[in-house]
């Protein structure tokens, strides 16, 4: 058999798998534009969520009896997809949580308790979603830090060359970015901030909930000590996210939640903690969720990565040059080949929240507001954008409808 | 839907705003703001000689068609009455003056000029504002 390249994404084919879209709304097709946000899922997910309920369910690391063996078999096969996803050394690094933003309070807690103090320099990026900022910015306050933010150029990109002075004076303990702008769709250079941060002694944190659903990610080539993504952006459930650490940091850290299954041994003296990955997964886990986050990741993989990426960037230049013809537009970001799946805009003189709410009664959903993202929104000069966004279901038809609606719009309002 | 929500009475306020404007030295000011859409609504009230009458009252801002609507419909509303009744104004009066059909979150967009109103108006009176209002979910009213 020949040896052929990988086929490009079958967006439409893909389609067919999310129930979502057999629904109609106002009378017109879903033209959903809103996957930065949360994704939609496949039949696939679905179906193992309730086939999982239905023939393999009870608690995990419990039971002697089958059934629990058989959910301890599925959520701990969860944990190994998790690992290959992201290409962690270990599946004992791959720590459940509930979400991306549980995954980076459990760093900032149980590393920035510890190990942040006054004098030292947290560093985030103007770029950053609420998730990757807010806990951040707590922790540095409660331990007498200075928390500093990198600073971005006009095009949303990270101003790299800004680095060395914004350390000036003081000791920087953590570099925390996304991958993936939530906002901008601007691709972080993370590997080159790691190797920065490395070099001061700082670790690395990156909030990947954007970037691992959209772009093959290798934490061990990107350099980092932490990396949080969650499911539901994936195509998978709500309710569980992954952290992945490296075990050297994960075994000095405190736990964060503290409870059942998180322990070794109990006395009323004083408790001991348990193994990696456990001794971060307190309580009952979202089970179920986690073995559909695990199918979904298979989902994506078989799609392909690269494909995805590949078919977004195309997506979003289509996007913008659509919009530029249109005009009375203004776009943020940088170009179609340095972005994901992400366009923000706003149309001149009309206020986001009515735009969208246009686009709604055609069927086209996508986001307005300021995306978790005030700082940005700050930087950017307004109070909110419109933002449309993609994944592998999406067609390019979605778009086209996209600015039809906007012309709606703009009989409407303008 | 679309076309309940944006009548022509609402784009009509929204397009022409009544009562747009400043009042330099009021008698009650306030503002407030919807983080989740940064819609901004500042108003200023004078009174008449009694104390207790709105003679004039204006507000600026920036925001959706929706606040900026609900808001000059207020002004026009508002003009003549008394603090004191404007201050225990139901919502649903205005609400029922804007005429459309809200979600929750819109509803917010509708009600945000209200909210700032009332706490001029309480304010200047050095009443308290009803607990209904001040915790009015996410709007940040000052």
């Amino acid at each position: 058999m020949a040896v052929t390249a990988r086929p490009a994404l079958d967006a439409q084919k893909l389609r067919a798998d999310f129930p979502i879209f057999e629904q109609k709304m106002h009378g017109k097709p879903l033209a959903y534009l809103d996957s930065a946000a949360s994704s939609q899922k496949p039949r696939q997910v679905l179906d193992a969520v309730r086939d999982f309920y239905e023939t393999s369910y009870a608690n995990v690391h419990r039971g002697v009896y089958v059934l629990s063996e058989r959910a301890t078999e599925a959520y701990e096969g969860a944990r190994e997809k998790a690992r290959a996803f992201v290409n962690a050394p270990s599946a004992r690094e791959v720590v459940f949580t509930r979400s991306a933003t549980e995954s980076i309070n459990l760093v900032a807690y149980a590393w920035g308790l510890d190990n942040l103090r006054s004098g030292d320099v947290v560093l985030v990026t103007e770029l950053e979603h609420h998730s990757n900022f807010v806990p951040w910015q707590y922790l540095a306050k409660r331990a007498g830090a200075d928390f500093r933010m990198l600073p971005i150029d006009d095009r949303g990109e990270l101003r790299l060359d800004e680095l060395d002075e914004l350390a000036g004076g003081g000791r920087v303990k953590v570099v925390a970015t996304n991958l993936v702008s939530n906002s901008l769709g601007t691709v972080n250079p993370v590997a080159r901030l790691a190797a920065w941060a490395h070099e001061r002694g700082a670790i690395m944190v990156v909030d990947g909930a954007q970037g691992a659903p959209h772009h093959e990610v290798d934490v061990q080539e990107l350099g980092c000590d932490f990396f949080a993504f969650s499911s539901h952006k994936l195509c998978g459930p709500t309710g569980v996210g992954a952290l992945w650490g490296r075990a050297e940091l994960l075994e000095r850290m405190a736990p964060f939640n503290l409870g059942g299954h998180m322990i070794r041994a109990v006395r009323a003296e004083g408790t001991t903690w348990g193994e990696l990955p456990y001794k971060f997964e307190a309580g009952t886990m979202p089970i179920a969720e986690a073995v559909g986050f695990g199918v979904a990741m298979d989902y994506v993989a078989e799609a392909g990565l690269d494909a995805i990426a590949e078919y977004e960037s195309e997506l979003a230049a289509h996007a913008l040059e659509r919009l530029a013809e249109l005009g009375g537009v203004t776009t943020y970001g940088p170009p179609a080949e340095r972005r994901a799946g992400i366009v923000s805009f706003n149309v001149d003189g009309i206020h986001p929240h009515d735009v969208a709410q246009v686009l709604d009664s055609e069927g086209v959903a996508i986001r307005a507001g300021h995306h978790c993202c005030q700082p940005l929104m700050t930087r950017l000069g307004v109070a909110a954008t419109n933002r449309a966004s993609f994944y592998l279901y999406t067609v390019p038809e979605e778009i086209d409808r996209l600015i039809e609606g906007l012309h709606k719009v703009r009989k409407i309002l303008a | 839907m679309v076309d309940d929500l944006y009548r022509e009475v609402i784009l009509d306020h929204y397009k022409n705003p009544r009562g747009h404007g400043v009042i330099e030295e009021p008698d009650a000011q306030a503002e407030g703001l919807n983080p989740l859409c940064g819609d901004e609504v500042s108003i200023y009230v004078q009174f008449a000689e009694d104390g207790e009458t709105i003679d004039e009252v204006k507000f600026s801002g920036r925001g959706c068609a929706i606040s900026q609507a609900s808001t000059s419909m207020l002004m026009e509303m508002v003009k003549g009455r008394t603090a004191n009744e404007i201050a225990e104004l139901p919502k649903e009066e205005l609400l029922e003056e804007v005429g459309i059909p809200l979600t929750p979150v819109r509803l917010k967009c509708a009600l945000l000029g209200l909210g700032v109103l009332k706490v001029a108006l309480h304010r200047a009176k050095g009443t308290s504002l009803p607990d209904e209002w001040a915790g009015l979910d996410e709007l940040d009213l000052r």
